[in-house]
């Protein structure tokens, strides 16, 4: 098989294989380095940075950072907690996250994130940009007041739908998700069943009638923080190192 | 009409093969000769070329120089970077406007002009300066601002913008244009005589592997700034195997305040494409690309007509110089507007016909560049120090300048001093020398390497110029005393707000809130606690940014923060108004909060009226 190796994450020697990125290695070692843009069955993308962990003190993205043997990872840091926190909290003043009202309340990984960090009021004033929304379609809506820019729709109707339904265009502050048709959802071979709309992390994309099938209190992160899952696998040996 | 327009899309995309590596060639075209990349061109592209249209937009989007909606036939680009600023662009701005009754971003209703601002277009030693489409107009000021308004409306013409040319080859027939060099003090390494193809066949006499050696001993570095050692990278990309290799020369000089690029493509082209030979040699790459902003797009043509010529001579195509089996040719890629491409990563990403995103690292270009071949990008000054290497040998090279730093470094001087221009000085040159030189003699202020660089003030003006104490790619812009260092710093993070790709969240949303947060100061609305605000924002920007643009974009703010901490000081607000209160949030401004209201009202706020006395 691959070649293993050895490798530190905040202090607590793990094995890793050769081909793996570090969060990889740590989720497998049940060490939570939070995320917002990477999903397992997509290719890393690197841009919501709040998986960034110091590589031999070097700051990096753990989702497309490979692991190599003998590097020293710190994840759980004071000055990392702070960075993600700035960066949450990025992400919730430069869109329009109302969680009060929003269906994905409960479900959004943003969201949990914010109260995983203890996120309360931003320490940034709030960009209120006007941002369009997207209702042509019979079975999914765009709402981009609550895009991240995480590129999961992009990336997952491209390699789980084989379709080209979303790309961002504009640069900058302007970037924004886009369609593959002159204007409207409606006028793309989007699907109600694509894979590209499970994978959206906020309230952007939704399929319409689905959004309180699950009521609020018994949601995913109603009882559980965001990161409890990888946790639990999570051995006692390797707690204590 | 929409027949035609389908005829000539289709002509456009046929003349680059249907290929969609080559969208960038296409979009420039279909601009230039339509005047717009509108939606209809887009989905005509998509369908020659078979691609989603999403793709198309996505890249059109991306580049600052296409246009969805029709512009003018002329477009005005007035350079609006921070020297401009210095030299008076605001009065050219004003008397462009009243002359052509457009504000800027506006369209003259006969479609004839078109106004815009541009970031730096590589003229800021002789700023104020504006391209009018690809033509170079330079020393701007009311008066020749309101003689080309009136031409152009009069004319609707570019022909007889330019009367009288500059010195070297900026009078060349295929360049024809009124940019000076500036060359105030040539070396002994680049702006040095040199015989074309001397270097080429000395390295042709060695093995690509002993040409490597050279590079090393004679330990040049990449000239860009990063200062990676160029002999290892050449290695690396060697090394990294498969059968197709690339080099890719960067010359999309975007910082603003740099130039020299410009100088070196007018008056030693044969150097950079001879180091790019001698790369493609050594590297094992039968193709070269040749990226060139599109703010220097007067100098294509020339560019175009040195290469034809070297291939004439035997120095491209086949068999090169007579040596058998090396076959290496080289094309000219074009930008079209992005700050960002002048990263390797991003450039390469536009070579390939996408919006320039920089691309996730590892795999770096030297394992995985262009369309997923070994590539060694390099700077186009660090090409040149390539052909004098090979020409005079690594020992005499590595003979000049510092233990770290070998050779000499071109730097592009600006701002206020008596002297602007490029200087060929070699590392290790102290900044209060340099400051001698240009004639800078009340400088209280640098950015040197530009606003990605650092704002140093007097107490480190004993520092030199290296890799090892201050490293630049080339730009240094002197201040004034009575200039503002912090609106400075705020110019510059406006320049990156619109130059960021907005790929990752720190850069895209940090460097907005930097700038809102200077802007905010220099209203006189900052409170005591924004300092730490910009410190700890800054620190995160660069420390989690995922590209040289935004690890090193906050630098105006903290190097100004850090060595000209008083002028900020002097802008916070100090209180309320009221001696008891707390400065509760200080940057909150009650008026402008309440303007809305006071419109709909239409009166103004009887208790938050600001009575006379009220610091706010």
């Amino acid at each position: 098989m691959s070649e293993t190796f050895e490798l530190t994450i905040d202090g607590v020697t793990v094995s890793a294989h050769a081909g793996e990125t570090i969060m990889q290695v740590a989720d497998r070692a049940g060490i939570y380095i939070p995320r917002l843009c990477a999903h397992k069955e997509l290719h890393p993308f690197g841009a919501c940075r709040v998986c960034t962990v110091l590589v031999n003190g070097r700051p990096q993205s753990s989702c497309t950072q490979p692991a190599a043997p003998g590097i020293v990872v710190e994840n759980d840091t004071e000055t990392l907690r702070n960075v993600r926190k700035s960066l949450i909290e990025m992400l919730f003043v430069e869109g329009n996250h109302y969680c009060m009202f929003c269906e994905r309340s409960g479900l959004c990984e943003l969201q949990a994130l914010g109260y995983r960090f203890g996120y309360l009021a931003p320490r940034y004033p709030y960009q209120f940009p006007t941002r369009e929304m997207d209702a042509s379609h019979p079975d999914i809506f765009i709402d981009r007041n609550r895009c991240v820019q995480c590129a999961r729709c992009v990336r997952a109707s491209r390699e789980l739908d084989h379709k080209t339904v979303f790309e961002f265009t504009g640069r900058g502050a302007h970037k924004a998700i886009a369609v593959n048709a002159d204007a409207r959802l409606a006028d793309t071979d989007v699907n109600g069943t694509d894979r590209a709309i499970d994978v959206c992390p906020v309230g952007c994309l939704l399929r319409k009638r689905h959004g309180y099938r699950t009521p609020i209190g018994q949601r995913k992160f109603d009882h559980q923080p965001i990161g409890s899952d990888i946790e639990a696998a999570r051995s006692p040996a390797a707690v204590t190192g | 009409m929409s027949a035609q327009l389908a005829a000539q899309i289709k002509s456009i995309c046929k003349a680059a093969e249907n290929n969609p590596a080559r969208l960038m060639d296409i979009a420039i075209a279909v601009q230039k000769q339509l005047g717009a990349v509108s939606d209809a061109a887009v989905d005509l592209i998509a369908k020659n070329l078979e691609i989603p249209r999403v793709d198309v937009d996505s890249l059109v989007t991306f580049y600052a120089f296409f246009s969805k909606t029709p512009k003018g036939k002329i477009i005005i680009r007035l350079c609006k970077d921070v020297v401009d600023q210095m030299n008076g662009v605001a009065e050219v701005a004003a008397t462009l406007e009243t002359e052509l009754g457009i504000h800027f971003g506006e369209t003259t209703p006969d479609g004839a002009i078109s106004l815009e601002y541009a970031p730096c277009i590589g003229l800021s030693d002789q700023a104020p300066a504006a391209l009018i489409n690809d033509v170079p107009i330079t020393h701007l000021d009311s008066g020749k601002a309101r003689h080309l308004a009136q031409l152009l409306k009069r004319e609707g013409a570019l022909a007889h913008l330019v009367k009288t040319f500059g010195d070297g080859n900026n009078a060349h027939n295929l360049i024809r244009s009124m940019v000076v060099n500036n060359i105030r003090e040539p070396g002994p390494v680049i702006l040095a005589p040199y015989t074309s193809g001397s270097g080429l066949k000395k390295a042709l006499a060695l093995s690509p592997a002993e040409v490597i050696r050279d590079i090393k001993t004679s330990r040049l570095r990449g000239r860009g700034g990063a200062g990676f050692p160029t002999g290892m990278k050449w290695d690396f990309t060697r090394q990294a195997g498969g059968d197709k290799r690339f080099v890719i020369c960067n010359a999309d000089e975007g910082e603003p305040g740099t130039f020299k690029d410009r100088v070196l493509m007018t008056e030693c082209p044969d150097l950079i494409f001879e180091g790019m030979t001698i790369a493609g040699y050594a590297v094992g790459a039968a193709e070269g690309i040749f990226y060139l902003r599109a703010e220097y797009a007067y100098l294509e043509n020339f560019l175009n007509a040195v290469l034809a010529q070297r291939r004439k001579a035997g120095q491209l195509g086949k068999n090169i110089c007579g040596k058998l089996g090396f076959n290496f040719d080289l094309r000219l890629q074009m930008g079209a507007g992005a700050y960002v491409c002048g990263e390797e990563t991003a450039l390469i990403s536009s070579c390939e016909g996408h919006r320039g995103d920089p691309k996730t690292r590892p795999p770096f270009p030297a394992q995985k560049g262009y369309q997923g071949c070994p590539t060694s990008v390099n700077n186009a000054e660090t090409l040149c120090c390539v052909a004098r290497i090979l020409e005079c040998g690594p020992g005499w090279f590595a003979a000049m300048g510092t233990k770290g730093s070998a050779g000499t470094k071109l730097l592009s001087i600006s701002g206020d001093c008596a002297r602007p221009g490029v200087y060929e000085v070699p590392f290790g040159i102290r900044i209060s020398d340099l400051l001698k030189k240009t004639g800078a003699d009340h400088a209280a202020a640098i950015q040197v390497g530009g606003p990605s660089g650092r704002m140093i003030g007097p107490k480190e003006f004993n520092r030199t110029i290296c890799y090892d104490d201050l490293s630049t790619g080339g730009s240094f812009i002197v201040f004034n005393k009575e200039r503002n260092v912090v609106d400075i710093a705020r110019q510059f993070m406006e320049f990156f707000v619109e130059e960021s790709c907005g790929y990752c969240t720190p850069c895209r949303v940090g460097n907005v809130l930097l700038r809102n947060k200077l802007v905010e100061i220099l209203q006189g609305h900052g409170a005591p606690e924004d300092l730490a605000y910009l410190e700890d924002l800054g620190r995160t920007t660069k420390l989690a940014s995922r590209c040289g643009l935004g690890q090193t974009s906050p630098n105006p703010v903290l190097s100004t923060l850090e060595n000209f901490r008083p002028a900020y000081e002097a802008l916070l607000k100090k209180g309320r108004g009221r001696k008891d209160e707390e400065p509760l949030l200080a940057s909150f401004n009650i008026q402008a909060a309440l303007s809305d209201g006071a419109t709909l009202a239409g009166r103004a706020s009887s208790i938050f009226t600001p009575t006379t006395g009220s610091k706010s």
